[in-house]
Parts: structure tokens; C-alpha cells; sequence
């Protein structure tokens, strides 16, 4: 088979590329040509040149202002842009869900979200997930001819060519479609420090154990260069805000290292962790849940623990 | 104000949920109304309850133990149960299911119109958030998802939903298709006179030739994904617990360490 064109959806902030976009174009490589699509204002240097060096042959750029908050404004903009293309790749998020739904029904493509990783077989798309709450592997085949899969952050290591390489940037003609829905306000959330929760390395979360006092669970996050994390029964507490929730219905996370501290391991919050590589555990009760798929678990007070951890992991860092 | 919510039957999140020949396993006894499908009724009927008139229908897609699902929801408080099954529809992906449901809700319509269709944000065995789209798309109707809060007045709705990096106001003209997040709302507890009453409450039976609906469209033939293999995932090797003895910190610490992870 003659290499397909892979488009792969950039998610930015502020004019940088996100992580799981240089992942997923790593994991575009193997599977055809790629190519990058920039939707929002004009791409930096810089952001061509990082997309360039992970394989993206073309940055295709779609000019779009404040509509392109709007699904089917957003959607549209991708089709444009990926009109000869077989396969897009998306990052695995709500918004992103909607835009494979909104593609496939324009296109006629077959769509798997949540996936860890995708391959070419017998000229079709298969793909791997893990589901209910990472209990069950499943491959899924994409039988019609074109594919969109939305890939969880940090399922592909992303390596940059050996050779260096450029990427062309080239602009899309795109008008935006009229929309039934419209944007009434959009007001923006503080953007904390470091990468966010469903892109780290590593995430420290803190659940009713906590008391509402974050301190230890940010101590050790900031030792191990991770974002912090928290239960339902955290963030409806008032005690962090709505974006640092895991689970189900918030964040999805599979990080290498996720840290539990005083959360009991409710399936709703396993629904969005379990896949985390190592998984660690600190809980006053010996029977909490989470020790059931914690690769370490510590039976004890995290006001004992936590700071005895953050003292040796400082040292550690230090020596 | 006439709403129609979408519930689906689906596994009990505490049960040992499985496949069976590429299908999620549904059985009665350990499989009910979706979680988050309780907001979606909930919402419904606090709009219903404001207005002070209207009804609220509940309609599910499944085989025939999903009526499971749309009794839930008439414990609840909901009017009206319909209940879509038809050996046709198995291996429906999420294009053929939202025709399916599609076809039913404009049967609801065109007798009587509808103000809203809420769904649920997502179904929680496979949290695929995509139904809401493409049922949408099929009615031609506006689409509002991932509400956290929603409110209908003068003929237009209008939801905030909360995204990473920012919260959005939107507004679209009904009728229109609003998928509510388990934020929306506390869902009430059903009381014990509505789950008397909905054990004897009919519930309407429509097949796909009551809905005129070709099975070739939208069953396993029509479907653009098939799963080709599951497997349990197997428990985590070499777990340990331990109790911390006064060096907790210590044993977590070099774990890490040794592990690479710090
Ligand atoms: C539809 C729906 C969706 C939901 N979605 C999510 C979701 O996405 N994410 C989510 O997290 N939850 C979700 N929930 C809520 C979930 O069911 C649990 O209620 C929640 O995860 C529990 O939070 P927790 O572990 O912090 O609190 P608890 O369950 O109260 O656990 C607190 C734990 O802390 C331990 N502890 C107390 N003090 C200490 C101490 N000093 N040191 C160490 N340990 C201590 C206790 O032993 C206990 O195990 C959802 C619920 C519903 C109904
Ligand atoms: N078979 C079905 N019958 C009725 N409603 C459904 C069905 N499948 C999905 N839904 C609705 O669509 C929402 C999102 O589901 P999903 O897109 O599958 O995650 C659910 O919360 C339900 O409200």
C-alpha cells in the first residue's frame, strides 16, 4: 500500500504544541505520511519547526478566531483541512469526541475514542483501548475505508526524526459554516503551572483524606515534576477547582506514576486512572479499594507519610 | 414543555462487567439505567416542574432486558416509557443507534411536538460521548453537550459547559438535543409510591418496522467499527501493602526510586 496521508489534529496553547500531538504524530509515522492540522491564529516558527521535527510533512493551517470554540465551526474547519486524508488522529478528550462524531457523520468514517494505540492491518485501521475502568483489552477493527481514533495522552512515547526535517505551512481555505448554536460568554480558567493533569508524567491526587489541606499533595507533586489531582468529593468541597478532578466524568489520566493519598478508589475514580503505570497508594483504611490496584499501597496517615516521602525524594533529588 | 430523555440499559459499574462475542455483556440482574442517564431525567423533570405543565418521555434502544433502564426512569418521575428492541439492531454501532433512536423521538414529535431531547453525557461502559452528535445530526435538531447547567426560556436553551481551559455560555433554538454532565444536578431518589406505580406503568413496545426503520442500516452490517478481540486485562504482578510502621514515608520514597520514577 502506497503511504496514506495521517492527519493529526494539534492541540495548542498559548502558540506551543501540546505533547500528545508530537505523540500521536510519532504514532501518525507509522501509519503513513503525516500531516498537521492548525486550527486557531497563525503558528509560530518554532511550533512549525516542533511539529516538523516529529514527522508532519505539511502544517496545514486553518485561520479561525473565537468561533472556533463552536463544534461545527471547529469540525468544518478540520474537514477542510483533511479532505484527501484516510486516517485523522485526534487527542482523546470531550471536546475531541464530539469533533470525530461530527467528522464521521460528514464523512462516513469509522471512529474508536479512548484508544492507546493504532495500527495498519489487511489495509484497515485496528486499534487497542482499555475498557470498564481498564478491566478489559480491546481491538477494535475500523471496517469502513476511512478512520478517525482519539488517542489517550501518553500511550505513545514521542520521538523526533533522526534526520532533521521541515515542515511546509500552508493556509486552507475555510469559510465557517453558520450555526444554529452560538457563543454566548466564554469565560476563560486560570491556567495553573506545569503541564496539565491529562498530560503528566506523573499525577499526585488528594481525596477526602486530605481534610481540604492540598499542601502535602502539591509538595509531592512539585518533588516528582507531576500536576495534582483530586476526587469528586474534593473538588464538590470547594477544596480544589472542577479542572483538577480525575475520573470518569473528569479527567481521564495514564500517566507513568499516579499517587492516591486519602481517596478510597471509587469505580468512578478507577475509571480514570487505572491504566497509570505504577500506581501508589496512601490510606488510613486497610481495606480501601484503591489497594486492590495500587502497586504499592501504605497502610497509614498521609500527614505521616507524605512528609517523611517529600524529605527523602528532596534529598534524593539533591544528592 | 415536552422533553424526551434517552437512558440506557447498561452494566452495573460495581459488577464484573465482561464481553461476550465482541458485545458488552447485558443481563437484567446486574445491569440498569446508565448512571449519568439519571441527571439527563432529572434535568428534564426540574424544566417540567418549573414550567409547570409538560410531560417527560423516556426512551431506550435494547435488547429486551433494557425496558430495565425506562422503568428506572418512570421511578423517577418520568410520564411515558418507549422501548425500541428489535433483534435487528444488535451490533449497532453508535451511527445506527442514534437512527434508531432518531426514528422514535420523531415518532414522539410529529404526533405532538417536543420542546428538547436531554441525554445523558455519556454511557458509562463505554463512555464514548458520541450519541448525543449523531443523534442530533440525524433529527437536524441544534446540539448543546456537556451541559453543567441548563436553562429554556423564550424558545431558546442555554447551557455552560465546562471545558479545560474555559467555561461557555451557549444558546441554541428548540428543539434541541442537550447531553447534561453529572454537574447539572443531584438526581432525586425515586419514592416509594412512583416505584409502586411504574412497576404497573405500560411501557410502549416499537419495533423497527413500527418505526419503518431498515435493519440493514442500522444493525451489525451497517456498523463501521467491530471489535475483533477482548481479553481481561490481568491483575497488577507483585502488589504489596504495607502497614506504615513510623518509616511509611521512607518505604514509599525508595520504591519510586528504585523504580526510576523519581
Ligand atoms: C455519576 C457519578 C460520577 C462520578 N464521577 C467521579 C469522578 O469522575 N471522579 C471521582 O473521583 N469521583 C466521581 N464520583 C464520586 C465517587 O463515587 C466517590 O464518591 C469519590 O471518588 C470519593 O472520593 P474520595 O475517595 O476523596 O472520598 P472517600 O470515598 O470518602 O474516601 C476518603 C478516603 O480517605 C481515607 N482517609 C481519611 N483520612 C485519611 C488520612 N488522614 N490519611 C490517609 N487516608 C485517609 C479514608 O480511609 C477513605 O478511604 C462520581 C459519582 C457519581 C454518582
Ligand atoms: N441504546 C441507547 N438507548 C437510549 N439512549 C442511549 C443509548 N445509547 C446511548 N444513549 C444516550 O446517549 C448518552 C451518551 O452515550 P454514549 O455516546 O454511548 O456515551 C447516554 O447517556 C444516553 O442518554
Amino acid at each position: 500500500m502506497s503511504a496514506m496521508t495521517v492527519a493529526v489534529l494539534v492541540e495548542h496553547r498559548d502558540g506551543q504544541v501540546a505533547g500528545p500531538t508530537l505523540e500521536n504524530l510519532t504514532l501518525a509515522r507509522s501509519l503513513g505520511r503525516p500531516v498537521a492540522v492548525w486550527i486557531g491564529e497563525e503558528p509560530a516558527d518554532d511550533a512549525v519547526a516542533s511539529l516538523g521535527a516529529h514527522g508532519a510533512e505539511e502544517v496545514r493551517w486553518v485561520e479561525l478566531g473565537g468561533t472556533a470554540r463552536l463544534p461545527k465551526v471547529r469540525s468544518a474547519a478540520l474537514a477542510a483541512a483533511t479532505t484527501d486524508t484516510r486516517i485523522v488522529l485526534l487527542t482523546s478528550t470531550f471536546l475531541n469526541k464530539e469533533l470525530a462524531a461530527l467528522l464521521a457523520l460528514a464523512t462516513g468514517a469509522g471512529v474508536v475514542v479512548d484508544a492507546s494505540g493504532a495500527r495498519i492491518v489487511d489495509g484497515r485501521v485496528e486499534t487497542e483501548q482499555t475498557v470498564f475502568a481498564a478491566t478489559w483489552n480491546v481491538t477494535t477493527r475500523i471496517v469502513a475505508e476511512d478512520a478517525i481514533v482519539a488517542l489517550r495522552p501518553n500511550t505513545t512515547q514521542a520521538v523526533a526524526l533522526d534526520a532533521p526535517a521541515t515542515a511546509v505551512l500552508e493556509k486552507v481555505a475555510f469559510e465557517a459554516p453558520e450555526t444554529p448554536e452560538s457563543l454566548v460568554h466564554v469565560d476563560p480558567v486560570e491556567r495553573g503551572e506545569g503541564v496539565p493533569l491529562s498530560e503528566a508524567r506523573v499525577v499526585v491526587s488528594g481525596g477526602r483524606g486530605t481534610n481540604g489541606d492540598y499542601t502535602l499533595v502539591r509538595d509531592l507533586a512539585e518533588v516528582l515534576g507531576g500536576a495534582v489531582g483530586a476526587t469528586r468529593d474534593a473538588t464538590d468541597e470547594g477544596w480544589i477547582s472542577h479542572e483538577h478532578m480525575v475520573g470518569q466524568t473528569g479527567t481521564t489520566v495514564t500517566p507513568a506514576l499516579y499517587v492516591g493519598c486519602g481517596i478510597s478508589g471509587a469505580v468512578h475514580h478507577r475509571g480514570g486512572m487505572q491504566a497509570s503505570g505504577t500506581i501508589v497508594a496512601v490510606n488510613l483504611d486497610p481495606d480501601a479499594p484503591i489497594f486492590e490496584i495500587a502497586d504499592l499501597g501504605i497502610v497509614g496517615d498521609l500527614n505521616d507519610v507524605l512528609p517523611q516521602a517529600i524529605e527523602r525524594l528532596r534529598e534524593h533529588k539533591g544528592a | 414543555m415536552r422533553i424526551l430523555v434517552t437512558v440506557k440499559f447498561t452494566p452495573d459499574l460495581q459488577s464484573q462487567r465482561s464481553f461476550t462475542d465482541g458485545s458488552v455483556t447485558r443481563t437484567a440482574d446486574d445491569g440498569s439505567m446508565n448512571e449519568l442517564d439519571e441527571n439527563a431525567v432529572e434535568a428534564a423533570l426540574q424544566l417540567v416542574e418549573a414550567a409547570g405543565e409538560g410531560e417527560v418521555y423516556a426512551l431506550t434502544v435494547g435488547g429486551p432486558d433494557a425496558v430495565a433502564a425506562v422503568r428506572k426512569a418512570l421511578q423517577l418521575g418520568a410520564h411515558h416509557a418507549i422501548h425500541v428492541s428489535d433483534a435487528e439492531i444488535a451490533g449497532a454501532d453508535v451511527f445506527g443507534t442514534a437512527k434508531v433512536l432518531a426514528a422514535a423521538i420523531r415518532k414522539v414529535h410529529d404526533e405532538q411536538p417536543l420542546d428538547l431531547v436531554i441525554t445523558g453525557m455519556a454511557a458509562l461502559d463505554g463512555l464514548t460521548s458520541m450519541l448525543p452528535t449523531a443523534l442530533a445530526a440525524d433529527l437536524g435538531w441544534a446540539q448543546l453537550t456537556l451541559a453543567s447547567s441548563l436553562s429554556v426560556a423564550d424558545g431558546t436553551a442555554t447551557i455552560v459547559r465546562h471545558m479545560p481551559d474555559a467555561h461557555e455560555t451557549m444558546s441554541a433554538p428548540l428543539p434541541a438535543v442537550v447531553s447534561v454532565t453529572d454537574e447539572a444536578n443531584t438526581p432525586r431518589y425515586p419514592n416509594f409510591k412512583l416505584i409502586m406505580a411504574a412497576r404497573k406503568a405500560p411501557v410502549t413496545q416499537w419495533s423497527l418496522a413500527d418505526l419503518g426503520v431498515d435493519g440493514a442500516s442500522v444493525g451489525a452490517i451497517a456498523a463501521r467499527t467491530e471489535v475483533v478481540d477482548a481479553s481481561e486485562v490481568p491483575p497488577r504482578e507483585g502488589r504489596q501493602v504495607v502497614t506504615d510502621t513510623g518509616d511509611g514515608g521512607v518505604v514509599l520514597a525508595d520504591f519510586l526510586i528504585e523504580r526510576g520514577l523519581a
